[in-house]
């Protein structure tokens, strides 16, 4: 049986009605949305359906695969834990725009045709972008500016390269493309904005730290990975991926390494993370796709449960930089021993779900050959353990006691916090269940000695590394600054652009006021009143003779001020005026 | 108020937490002998390869960010 209505349209829907409730019932309200999403989720049959006719094209609203089914578990999951740590949140502008953009994201999932894609692409953007301005903070509104802008050009280049794709190949449907043309470069750059793939991946790191406390949490979660979704379903086997993918993997763990602000480090571990999908999506093989959406499956779960360990702390204390925090354990437990789940998670440590998921990418990298690419995941493994496995837990809840004492947050963000840590660690106990929903049939033992023993060593002596570097004090110390990227170009280059901008035409301007609206005018009014001397002292001026007619004028003006007046225009002017208004309204409307 | 965790305060235990870890490094690198091998490169089947270069790479990274921090490096206000 096919439900009425798409799981899209439930969160969007939904959203609406937040606003009018109040108390136990909205939170409720706001608990059941996801939960009923998910009840027709699994009740939809593979197919095309919802489809609407538009202007001769058909808007289809359930594409419906394994492919975009994982994604709506995750995204609808996600969601409801997303909603449950932000439960006590009093904020509607906060609640209807994450339920917008969970929708969005559910809409992208399930759309079936290019068009319908970019309208949920654009409400994915904006509704994520009121999370960040919710903060209400001068930096949030900044960030959110950029992050807008930003995403404004992600989406025209998206638009751009559909309307060329449609033109070039007379269809609307939303599946493989493939680099070739200009059309499907442009969708390239869209989705590759979204997915944060460098240099197009500053807004990230610029904006989910400036996000809410609770807002960070779905954006983890929601926009980077519905593009992974986007690119695994367009272009999927693009080499380029890989060789984007594995720099994406590296080039982030420095800027964490050197980070302050936690959700700064973890948004680019976050980065980091994703470049292992579009790795996955470039080599484009059955085991390599299988582990690119389970590890963005299991991705945002330890990624949104990091967010909301690091948001926990920033709630309860308002501080979340390394250099203010530490030695939280002692009245943090709970929250302190989340973080760890999600910071193994990430880790990809034995027994933590990042361990079932990446190694599949990892493998598929290495069937396919490719040492150098398969050399640097493994570095970024190793160095994703360093920043975000061991850096997030040790200088928020260890390292040097910063003399805060606080308390647990309350019971629904423990709740939440909860729920998702048991699914990162059961999800990795347990694989069976997520093997069996992925794209492709799973033939894949995670477990087997080597496998484990190799990561185990991979991982403990990086933390060696860590622990004799950290002991020497040769590793970087916390400091209170912060690091140069890729957004330097547009937050200096619009500055720039600006100046630039604001000399010449405010020159211009300055220039044509001068002239027109000051030195000609006065001199027409000069001329009608005074002719000859005007006319003289011009002649004078121009040819230089006679400086004796210039005092004789100059004597003048004194004796014949110029004639002011304080109306804007005069009798005859406004007569006219009337009249020709009166001859419009009488073309326009009686003639 | 309740009662707060100091475990890590006493010197003593933070030893004995090290202990602990230095004795799982060891324990992995002799496991690794005993571990029966599939590699697809010549040198992930090396005994012990995976240790090395997680080393390796640990130290890399910091080194190589302590060197990104002069170039990159601004005050938290330099946007402002």
């Amino acid at each position: 049986m096919i439900s009425s209505i798409p799981p899209a349209a439930i969160f969007i829907g939904g959203a609406l009605f937040v606003p009018f409730l109040r108390g136990k019932l909205k939170s409720a309200f706001m608990l059941f949305l996801p939960v009923l999403a998910f009840a027709i989720l699994v009740n939809m049959p593979e197919g095309k359906y919802w489809i609407v006719k538009f202007l001769g094209n058909d808007l289809i609203f359930g594409r419906v695969d394994r492919l975009s089914m994982v994604f709506g578990y995750i995204f609808t999951i996600i969601s409801f834990i997303g909603i449950l740590f932000a439960l006590k949140v009093e904020d509607d502008l906060q609640h209807v725009s994450a339920l917008m953009y969970a929708g969005g994201a559910l809409g992208i999932t399930f759309s079936g045709d290019f068009l319908s894609l970019y309208v949920f692409w654009e409400l994915l953007a904006i509704s994520s972008t009121f999370l960040i301005l919710a903060r209400r903070t001068k930096a949030s509104q900044g960030a959110a500016f950029r992050y807008v802008l930003v995403h404004v050009f992600g989406g025209l280049c998206l638009l751009a390269g559909i309307m060329i794709y449609i033109h070039d190949s007379g269809t609307t449907e939303f599946s493989y493309i493939g680099l070739s043309g200009i059309g499907s470069w442009l969708i390239f750059i869209g989705v590759a904005l979204n997915a944060a793939i460098p240099p197009l991946h500053p807004w990230l790191q610029d904006a989910y730290p400036e996000a809410t406390v609770t807002g960070a949490v779905f954006m983890s979660a929601l926009t980077t990975k519905s593009a992974v979704y986007v690119m695994a379903r367009t272009f999927p086997g693009t080499e380029l991926l890989i060789w984007v993918g594995a720099f994406m993997t590296a080039m982030p763990i420095f800027y964490a390494v050197l980070e302050n602000d936690i959700r700064r480090v973890l948004a680019y571990s976050l980065i980091n993370q994703v470049g292992f999908m579009m790795c996955g999506i470039g080599i484009g093989t059955a085991l390599a796709i299988n582990g690119t959406v389970s590890h963005a499956f299991c991705h945002i779960l330890y990624k949104a449960l990091l967010f909301m360990s690091a948001g926990s702390v920033l709630h309860m204390t308002g501080k979340i930089r390394c250099t203010d925090l530490g030695g939280l354990y002692k009245t943090m437990p709970l929250t302190c021993l989340f973080c760890m789940i999600g910071a193994a998670s990430i880790s990809a440590f034995p027994l933590f779900s990042g361990f079932v998921s990446k190694s599949m990418i990892i493998s598929a990298a290495a069937y396919g050959k490719l040492t150098v690419v398969w050399l640097i995941l493994q570095f970024a493994s190793a160095g994703v353990f360093h920043h975000a496995g061991i850096k997030v837990p040790f200088f928020t809840f260890f390292g040097h006691d910063s003399g805060i004492r606080t308390k647990e947050p309350p019971l629904n963000m423990l709740l939440a916090m909860g729920i998702a840590a048991f699914l990162c660690v059961a999800i990795a106990i347990f694989p069976g269940p997520l093997y069996n929903i992925l794209p492709y049939p799973v033939d894949y033992v995670p477990y087997t000695g080597a496998h484990v023993v190799g990561q185990l060593q991979l991982l403990m002596f990086g933390a060696l590394a860590f622990c004799l570097l950290i002991l020497s004090g040769y590793y970087p110390a916390e400091m209170r600054a912060m690091n140069l990227d890729t957004d330097w170009f547009y937050r200096k280059g619009g500055r720039l652009f600006y100046y630039v901008a604001s000399m010449i035409l405010n020159g211009i301007n300055a220039l044509s006021d001068r002239a027109i609206a000051r030195a000609i005018p006065v001199w027409l009014g000069r001329l009608s009143r005074t002719p000859i001397s005007s006319l003289v002292t011009l002649y004078v001026k121009a040819t230089g003779k006679g400086p004796a007619a210039v005092v004789a004028v100059e004597g003048e003006r004194e004796t014949r001020p110029e004639a002011t007046s304080l109306a804007p225009m005069g009798a005859a002017v406004f007569l006219s005026l009337v009249f020709l208004f009166s001859l419009f309204v009488v073309f326009a409307f009686v003639a | 108020m309740k009662k707060e965790l100091k475990i890590f305060d006493k010197p003593e235990n933070v030893k004995k937490f090290l202990g602990l870890f230095y004795a799982s490094l060891v324990v992995l690198l002799i496991v690794d002998f005993f571990v029966h091998k599939h590699a697809e490169f010549p040198w992930e089947g090396a005994t012990d390869f995976f240790a090395v270069y997680g080393f390796i790479s640990c130290v890399a990274l910091i080194f190589i960010a302590k060197v990104l921090r002069l170039f990159v490096k601004r005050d938290e206000e330099y946007y402002d």
